[in-house]
């Protein structure tokens, strides 16, 4: 057990944790931020996609030790009203179904979008494909992802 | 079988147990349950000061407030925002002054809390529609009598009651007190469907805004003040059993708080997930087996023998089949397989339960709330009544949440443990632990005449653990005067189960790419041969016939105009196929382009007769997401058992379809025909692969028969 230090969503956080243990369980279990989601723990699914320093990675596969210090941002703190870009594009189509893998999408496409606001469907979907959604909402998710897109560039 | 929406009057006693008037409640005591920030399908606004109880189905507040009740467990089928849609519409109100709450399992209130059999919507529709339409009659009579005139002429619109002639009107908010004194009306009159303002629309899910800001909404997110989390060591194959086991080094994992010794299997509760995990991992367990583990292939040579054996009791016998396949000119005979599916639902099992002497309490994901506090009270001895159920929104269920064996596992955790306990599943054990879709082999021959007439058709299945692999009643039975279906049953120690569509998920494939081929041997376009053979079913029905064939060929027909069959230029290739399920008419029409001598899979154009559409968005969502997960299933779904385990124990060695490996083009047209809703969650899936693979043979000339397709062929570019 260690003494850690974070910095989830613009909080300074102080944690005792195995140094071993993933930030995700870090962040569900311990700080009780439950939107990042478990899909499968070794980085295939992408439900548990989180920003690293502003850049989109699995929490599952990251411990505790090799993120203490960084700015981690979760789904909770994309934005304050919940009106992020990506946010209002996924509403306006409507986009989960049962909605589970919906935040780690999110969060890729709003970090794609951040570090290159001209990505291609392409560019997208190569990160994209690191998602799984079983539900089977990839038509809107690629849709939602264009419709982003435009809302950041007209803003 | 299905019924034209009526706008006559309906008596309220038919299902009057379903919103039966518990007696007229105000007061905050109504609040209690309710949780604003994840169900608001509005900005939240200040509470009413007093809610007015209508019935199970809904209560209004003095500020003209809506709250909803949805009964039905909410799994991504879309139900939370079509069921209390269904009930806005009738009680017409504006869609922005409801709230939406999930109801508990509560047996005296509603019937059939179960999201299982695409039956939602089908068995709920009246009821919930009367529960509007019944909530808006006390509101116009309440209105009526302070006006002191009569209910006749008084009408509704978006939350208010108006009498036209004197110009008077009130809000719902205001007369919510003095009608929710009234007794409930023994008749109602509803809607003419051509009148719905919010049925048919596009609506956003009630939910949304809380699954964008991570809002805790699913079974995982559960947490209790002192809860554990346990995770459980079960048999690693199927047919094992715990010989021996040395806890000693998990009990010393920092974080772990017991170890607990049950049936086969050892739980290890912990302060958070990750200790449980690594008390879990320092366990030292020996496991045995009496008989020998099972192998896929195994299962394999066992079905294929079945298939040489007749049924000794068949499951439909139209005519004298035997006969026609002797006197035919041409027999057209193929066999179709299909592997183990585990569901993959992207929320693992998990669920919370606390077990204490005189009653219990469960909270999580579940399709079956009333299975889950049977077998709970079974296993605690604790009345069923004491057992409470609260179903959370869930990461997908698709049948495997069906099963109450992770409930009362949970529940056994918590009795032993002393301790409210959240059992969560690892993908791993999730994907290797069961319950699948049973694997199956059919074989489908056809008799024709020198013509290519269709004389007589067979059918013969065999699956793990399936039961009846066969739907004896498919199409093209009722088509043809001599018909045989047999099905049998391999027994294995693997366990199967439901899982979404289940047996029609790969039969329609078998049955629709089987058809492709005995088209083609009679030279005959395929969507031709198919609207023929119905045209046969309308005008000389064999024996049973669940389809209506009308509606059958008006479905094939809209797929037809819609996708241009039979008029693509060359160098595309277009495969059809059509099926019946869950009282839905499905038709589908996929497009292939051949460009470098590479197929690609570029479209698919859905047709879909689901009776009346509740929610445009959820129900163009089922469609494409079941063509979408139908597809992904087909071309590289696949769990193989090695002595007795599951090969495949998650992603990285199991083969999901994603993003860039869906077409292009998905598209979902809908019957516009007014009949009573019917199944929307499972329809469109079934018939998919099959319009694929013959889009494909058309294509390429190679046809496919085993899933995952990807075995055979290279994979669908996207």
């Amino acid at each position: 057990m260690a003494t850690y230090q974070i910095r989830v969503n613009g909080l300074q956080r102080e944690l005792d944790a195995s140094p071993d243990m993933p930030l995700l369980w870090v962040l569900r279990d311990l700080l009780q931020l439950r939107g990042t989601k478990y899909g499968c723990g070794i980085g295939q699914c992408g439900a548990c996609t989180v920003h690293i320093e502003g850049k989109a990675a699995r929490s599952c596969s990251l411990p505790i030790a090799a993120v203490a210090d960084l700015h981690i941002t979760t789904i909770e703190g994309l934005s304050e009203e919940g009106d992020h870009p990506v946010q209002l594009a996924w509403d306006e189509l409507d986009v989960p179904q049962c909605g589970y893998c919906q935040a780690g999408h999110i969060m890729t496409v709003a970090a794609v979008l951040d570090e290159n606001p001209a990505a291609t469907q392409a560019d997208m979907e190569a990160r994209l494909r690191g998602h799984i959604c079983r539900c089977g909402t990839y038509h809107r998710i690629r849709q939602a992802a264009q419709l982003a897109a435009d809302k950041m560039r007209n803003s | 079988m299905s019924q034209k929406n009526s706008d006559t009057t309906t008596p309220t006693t038919y299902n009057r147990r379903d919103f039966i008037k518990i007696g007229t409640l105000a007061g905050s005591g109504l609040m209690l349950g309710l949780n604003w920030l994840t169900t608001s399908c509005s900005p939240i606004k200040a509470a009413p000061a007093d809610w007015h109880y209508f019935n199970a189905y809904l209560h209004i507040g003095t500020d003209g407030s809506v709250i909803i009740w949805s009964p039905n467990p909410e799994i991504g089928q879309g139900i939370k925002t079509a069921m209390p849609l269904i009930v806005a519409e009738e009680l017409d109100v504006d869609w922005s002054s409801v709230k939406v709450e999930q109801a508990g399992l509560d047996a005296d209130r509603y019937s059939r809390q179960v999201a299982g059999g695409s039956g939602s919507i089908r068995h709920g529709w009246e009821t919930l529609r009367k529960a509007g339409a019944t909530a808006r009659m006390m509101l116009v009579a309440a209105a009526a009598a302070q006006w002191k005139v009569a209910a006749e002429e008084c009408s509704t619109e978006a939350g208010l009651v108006r009498h036209q002639a004197s110009g008077q009107e009130a809000s719902y908010g205001s007369l919510a007190a003095a009608a929710g004194q009234l007794d409930m009306p023994e008749e109602v009159k509803l809607k003419d469907p051509a009148q719905f303002k919010l049925i048919g629309q596009f609506v956003r899910g009630v939910d949304n805004k809380a699954i964008f800001t991570g809002k805790p909404l699913f079974g995982i997110d559960t947490y209790r003040e002192g809860m554990l989390y346990a995770v459980v060591a079960r048999p690693p194959a199927f047919g094992q059993k715990l010989f021996a086991v040395d806890d000693s080094a998990a009990k010393l994992v920092a974080g772990v708080r017991q170890v607990i010794h049950f049936d086969d299997k050892v739980a290890v509760l912990a302060d958070h997930t990750w200790a449980a995990l690594q008390g879990r991992k320092a366990l030292k367990i020996e496991w045995a087996s009496d008989a020998p583990l099972e192998n896929s292939s195994e299962h394999t040579a066992k079905m294929l023998q079945r298939l040489q054996q007749p049924e000794a009791e068949p499951r439909r016998r139209d005519g004298q089949p035997e006969q026609q396949f002797r006197q035919a000119a041409r027999i057209v005979e193929a066999n179709f397989s299909c592997p183990l599916l585990p569901h993959n639902t992207m929320e693992p099992m998990n669920f919370f339960a606390h077990v204490q002497a005189d009653q219990v309490e469960l909270l999580g994901p579940t399709q079956t709330p009333a299975r889950a506090r049977k077998e709970v009270a079974e296993l605690t001895g604790v009345a069923p009544e004491k057992v409470s159920v609260q179903m959370t929104r869930m990461g997908g269920g698709f049948g495997r949440r069906l099963e109450a064996d992770y409930v009362v596992e949970a529940a056994k955790i918590s009795q032993q443990a002393k301790a409210a306990v959240q059992v969560v599943w690892t993908r791993e054990d999730d994907m290797g632990g069961g319950i699948y879709r049973p694997a199956c082999y059919y074989r489908y021959r056809a008799a024709l005449d020198a013509e290519g007439t269709l004389l007589a058709f067979h059918l013969r299945g065999a699956g793990v653990n399936v039961g009846n692999p066969v739907r004896e009643n498919n199409f093209p039975a009722g088509a043809l005067p001599h018909l045989l279906m047999e099905g049998h049953d391999v027994p294995s120690s693997v366990t199967t189960g439901p899982w979404r569509a289940p047996v029609h998920n790969f039969l329609a494939f078998a049955e629709q790419a089987f058809l492709d081929e005995v088209a083609l041997a009679a030279g005959k376009d395929p969507v031709d041969f198919r609207l023929q053979l119905l045209r046969q079913a309308e005008q000389q029905p064999v024996g049973t016939v669940e389809y209506s064939p009308k509606r059958f060929r008006d479905t094939i027909e809209l797929a037809v105009a819609k996708s241009g069959w039979g008029q693509k230029p060359a160098g595309v290739f277009q495969g059809f196929s059509a099926y019946y399920s869950f009282q839905t008419y499905v038709a589908i029409v996929a497009e292939v382009s051949v460009v470098n001598k590479q197929a690609k899979l570029e479209a698919i154009y859905c047709a879909v007769d689901c009776g009346q559409v509740i929610n445009q968005s959820g129900a163009m969502q089922q469609i494409v997401g079941g063509i979408v997960d139908g597809l992904g299933h087909a071309m590289y779904g696949e769990l193989t058992i090695e002595n007795g385990q599951a090969k495949q124990q998650n992603f990285d060695s199991y083969r999901m379809i994603r993003i860039d490996e869906v077409p292009p083009k998905v598209e979902a047209f809908f019957v516009d025909n007014q009949e009573a809703p019917t199944g929307l969650g499972e329809p469109a899936l079934p018939p998919t692969a099959a319009a694929v693979a013959n889009a494909m043979f058309a294509a390429t000339g190679q046809r496919w028969y085993h899933q995952p397709f990807i075995k055979a062929m290279d994979p669908v570019a996207g």
